[in-house]
């Protein structure tokens, strides 16, 4: 009886050991991040843009110069709890201001705080994990020339058993995917450009956040095998559409149709584009048009979804 | 004791019920049919304005007022269509802040009611200034439908 105790607590005790140490917080080593010297700020504002960052860390009714008033944006009202966008403006004490650049790139690759603690999820790093070294480096040189703002962001309002940070560690161990992999494997004829796109949708644009439903009731990853098949809105009421190539899709837009979306916000048949994709065509109209065509090769040459998918 | 806060939730479930379908009869779709038409009416605007912009069609002046005084007129009678009961029914994409935070819509469609007006009176001569003043109304488009409609493809 004793003897199968002590094993029990053994196990127990292993089992609880194993699970501290997955999903402990895991940072990246310095010698392997690009020199933070090499970063160009005029590159880094179209990373800048292509990344939404304003989208979350700007006022929600910021216009032009505003947006780069990085001091934490609206609230954003989840299944979860309701999340702040931190300050991520230069000041010292608000922001980031005091960050080192492997501070700004276990963020933006890891999802871990310069303390060593989880972000959540909310903040999309499973799709900056993908970000290119000298992007990383450029964004970075960018938001060093942004204003400081004075203001702290309010803290996360998580119930219980949210509010467990280390709970994101289990989160981040179950649907972490292997960033060094691309999410779709494009057709061999699909072009450079289609390339460019995969980049731009799958790791700075984080297109799948919204645009691909999740697993688990919405609190697990995205699920690949329904990339950008659309799913409930995680923001509020309505539904994502589905933007695969498909009927229920985007199947009828022209490569032109698409791009012209994006730079004007205008669909198709001059309904104009709404929601919280406001934000997010209006940072694609910052982009070179190159790159929002190159988003719409992507887009027609990733695997259609039907509707029944959803 | 047990009888009775049984009674007592049959019967709350049964007015539940009843306000429900009252509810769901009571919608106007009137209003929701109008302002869908409305809106159909902008978006050929905003065609008949991207074809010249995109160069497909030539910028022609006599168009582009009629496009501008299209829109104003939009602009001015949209609001009149929201009474309180047409907040659901026929696919309507009208969202819960119009009747909630009406100060906001209002100032909504008096900006897009002015800024409408500014670019039927401004004096639009060729391609240019056409691209600007579009510009500067279409911008409502998607201001307004940022807060104020819901998305349910």
């Amino acid at each position: 009886m004793k003897r199968a105790l002590i094993a029990f607590l053994t196990v127990a005790l292993v089992v609880a050991g194993v699970g501290w140490l997955l999903t402990a917080p895991s940072t990246l080593d310095a010698a392997i991040l690009p020199n933070p010297k090499t970063g160009n700020a005029e590159r880094g504002e179209l990373v800048f843009w292509a990344g939404g960052c304003a989208s979350c860390h700007a006022d929600g009714d910021a216009e032009e110069e505003e947006k780069l008033r990085l001091g934490g944006g609206d609230p954003i009202e989840s299944d979860f709890g309701t999340f702040y966008a931190p300050n991520i403006s230069p000041d010292p004490d608000a922001g980031i201001g005091n960050w080192s650049f492997t501070d700004f790139a276990n963020a933006m690759k890891q999802g871990v705080s310069p303390d060593g603690q989880h972000y959540y999820p909310a903040f999309p790093y499973s799709s900056y994990a993908r970000i290119l070294d000298q992007d990383l480096a450029d964004l970075w040189a960018f938001l060093q020339t942004l204003p400081a703002v004075a203001d702290a962001a309010p803290d996360n309002e998580i119930p219980f058993p949210f509010n467990i940070r280390r709970g994101v560690g289990v989160w981040k161990f179950a649907f972490l995917d292997d960033a060094s992999e691309p999410i779709v494997a494009l057709p061999e004829d699909a072009g450079e450009s289609a390339g460019r796109g995969r980049y731009l949708v799958e790791a700075l644009g984080h297109c799948g956040q919204c645009h691909t439903p999740r697993s688990f009731m919405g609190a697990g990853g995205m699920i690949e095998s329904k990339w950008l098949a659309g799913g409930p809105n995680p923001d509020g009421d309505g539904r994502i559409p589905n933007i695969t190539s498909s009927e229920a899709g985007v199947g009828s837009w022209s490569e032109s149709d698409l791009a012209y979306y994006f730079e004007s916000g205008f669909t198709p048949d001059f309904d104009s584009v709404g929601g919280s994709m406001v934000d997010v065509q209006e940072n694609l109209a910052q982009l070179p048009a190159a790159d929002r065509e190159a988003i719409a090769a992507y887009l027609k040459a990733v695997p259609p979804i039907g509707a029944e998918a959803e | 004791m047990r009888i009775s806060s049984f009674r007592i939730s049959t019967s709350i479930l049964a007015a539940a019920s009843m306000l429900f379908a009252a509810s769901a009869v009571a919608q106007n779709t009137a209003p929701i049919k109008e302002r869908q038409e409305l809106m159909e009416s902008n978006g050929d605007s905003a065609k008949a304005a991207s074809a010249m912009i995109k160069g497909e069609q030539p910028f022609d002046a006599a168009k582009a007022k009629q496009i501008f005084n299209d829109i104003h007129g939009v602009a001015m009678k949209f609001g009149d269509y929201f009474p309180e009961d047409s907040k659901t029914g026929n696919e309507t994409e009208a969202a819960p802040a119009i009747w909630e935070q009406p100060e906001e819509f209002e100032a909504a469609l008096t900006k897009f009611q002015e800024e409408s007006a500014t670019a039927m009176e401004a004096s639009v001569e060729d391609l240019e200034s056409f691209r600007q003043q579009f510009g500067m109304v279409a911008e409502n488009c998607k201001g307004c439908h940022e807060d104020f409609r819901i998305d349910d493809d």
